[in-house]
């Protein structure tokens, strides 16, 4: 299920010359943030963790998934190039899995690598919160990788639709409408980091059981249906 | 129509006489409609396709829909202050596009690369430039018209939110005032935000990097500086609030109109500008807008060849 050929393609597309800029500058911002705060605050809990909740893991996380998501895929099947990689003798589910294990990894290098930094420049990992952020961004990006690469399959304007995802329905919507937050990856992620951190300064709508059920499911029935997709992709012309 | 000449019975004069064969070719002698007439199609074009006018029905989805959705919260609004018989209305006009942030940036991301990337990416830049138009008017087409779209898009619910505002029998120099007042505010961020997105946009060719480079700008850097204002809020270092605010573009535009148009901050702690620091937020906004467009000369310069 995984393709060493078609894994490097990827990290080509996804890492080549602009891309990887806006994706490394996300991060490098974040840790700006962190040390300009710790230089104003000190040490501080709470801080750290609106710094790693409010802006990391409800911010950056989702924008670097979907760059990561739909660019492992989108651009091919927009610009056809596609049809070279699926005219070769290789199972469509097999390239779709393998372009979400390179999401997955791209996405995690860049955002839960950061919030760990950030978290240690913030508060010095104090009551686990660094750790508690950062396993919920390393479970958030597997997440948001598998969704964003299903809409890349789908839509030929997936970055729009992920990032009204991202922010209209999970920022907006999450924020109003309490019922949304359940059907929200981060909600689901943070249930994941309440556990690791134990406190009440972490935490989530949703029970562990139910946030890590539903990552688990959302992953697998995204991918699944990814490479369905793929199977029976249509090329058509520009709009 | 131009007056039909002969065929196959060439006309002669000096000129013919030198050629070697005359198969008959016609130059256009019709009238020429000039420079400013291919500017203005070009915007009124762009202005079109901002709204998916002119372009497939998916590509009208998206922009409808934020339009439908900015007009509809304020009529809303509206209904809520006329049933309550309120003594004004719940969302000052210069607040309404602070709020509707969101679907603003998304809007912006969305058509700032619908209208130049895919030039960029046909390669048809060049053809425009073979035309009579120049790089200048080619960005200030393009610039006016994203401008005009956006002003359209914040401009249309404070339209409403001010027609409900008479209807519910509010003061009407009160509400006229505010509605001028947010007017201005709207044009100075159509402005902004048309420049910010251009200028990311005209660098890429591909429009999902381009959206998505958009976005992150827009988000991002305000997400970055309402955290900090936060912090700097519960630091009760309230002074620092306002420098903080300079680098984002919401945050900009509420300076400006909470120094200059009557707006309270959206801020924590309403903590604003005052008028010597308005002065300076004027001054960069202004910057911005001048920087962004002689960013698109100079990057038009280059891809026109």
């Amino acid at each position: 299920m995984y393709d060493p050929t078609v894994a490097r393609l990827t990290y080509r597309a996804l890492l080549g010359r602009r891309r990887a800029l806006i994706l490394g500058a996300l991060p490098l911002l974040l840790i700006v943030i962190s040390v300009v705060v710790r230089a104003l605050t000190g040490a501080d809990d709470q801080t750290a963790a609106d710094v790693l909740g409010g802006f990391a893991l409800a911010t950056m996380v989702p924008i670097i998934g979907v760059i990561a998501g739909t660019g492992a895929i989108g651009p091919e099947i927009d610009d056809g190039s596609v049809v070279y990689l699926l005219s070769k003798p290789l199972k469509r589910p097999t390239i779709i899995v393998t372009k979400l294990i390179v999401a997955i990894a791209v996405t995690m290098v860049f955002s839960a690598v950061p919030t760990l930094v950030a978290g240690l420049i913030l508060n010095g990992n104090g009551q686990q919160i660094a750790v508690a952020y950062t396993v919920a961004a390393l479970v958030a990006s597997i997440a948001y990788s598998a969704l964003f690469l299903l809409l890349g399959t789908v839509s030929r304007h997936a970055v729009v639709f992920g990032l009204v995802y991202a922010l209209v329905w999970e920022a907006l919507f999450g924020s109003l409408v309490p019922g949304a937050r359940t059907l929200s990856v981060q909600q689901w992620a943070l249930a994941v980091a309440h556990r690791v951190a134990g406190g009440d300064l972490v935490t989530s709508d949703v029970g562990l059981t139910t946030g890590a059920v539903l990552l688990v499911l959302v992953t697998v029935l995204a991918t699944w249906y990814a490479g369905q997709k793929l199977r029976s992709l249509t090329l058509a012309g520009e709009e | 129509m131009t007056v039909e000449r002969p065929t196959g019975t060439p006309v002669t004069s000096a000129g013919d006489q030198t050629r070697i064969h005359n198969i008959g070719y016609r130059t256009y002698d019709g009238p020429r409609l000039g420079r400013a007439y291919a500017r203005r199609s070009l915007y009124s074009q762009s202005l079109r396709g901002a709204y998916g006018l002119g372009r497939s029905g998916r590509s009208k989805v998206l922009p409808m829909l934020l339009f439908a959705v900015m007009c509809l919260v304020a009529a809303i609004l509206v209904a809520v202050t006329v049933t309550t018989k309120a003594k004004g209305l719940p969302v000052h006009y210069t607040r309404y596009a602070i709020i509707m942030q969101g679907l603003i940036s998304l809007y912006v991301a969305s058509q700032a690369p619908q209208s130049v990337s895919r030039d960029l990416r046909f390669k048809t830049v060049p053809l425009y430039f073979s035309r009579p138009i120049e790089t200048a008017d080619y960005v200030r087409a393009k610039y006016a018209s994203l401008a005009s779209a956006i002003f359209i898009l914040t401009a249309a619910p404070l339209l409403v939110l001010y027609v409900g505002a008479l209807l519910a029998k509010l003061d009407f120099a009160d509400q006229t005032k505010g509605f001028a007042e947010g007017l201005v505010s709207v044009a100075l961020l159509s402005l902004l935000f048309a420049g910010i997105g251009l200028v990311i946009a005209a660098v890429t060719p591909r429009r999902g990097f381009g959206i998505a480079a958009v976005i992150a700008v827009l988000v991002i850097s305000y997400g970055a500086v309402s955290t900090l204002e936060a912090i700097a809020d519960t630091q009760s270092s309230t002074g620092a609030i306002p420098w903080i605010g300079l680098f984002s573009p919401v945050t900009l535009i509420d300076g400006v109109q909470t120094a200059f148009l009557g707006a309270t901050s959206s801020a924590p702690g309403a903590a604003g500008p005052g008028s010597g620091q308005g002065v300076v937020y004027v001054l960069v906004v202004l910057g911005l807008i001048a920087g962004a467009y002689g960013l698109l000369l100079r990057r038009y310069k280059k891809v026109g060849l």
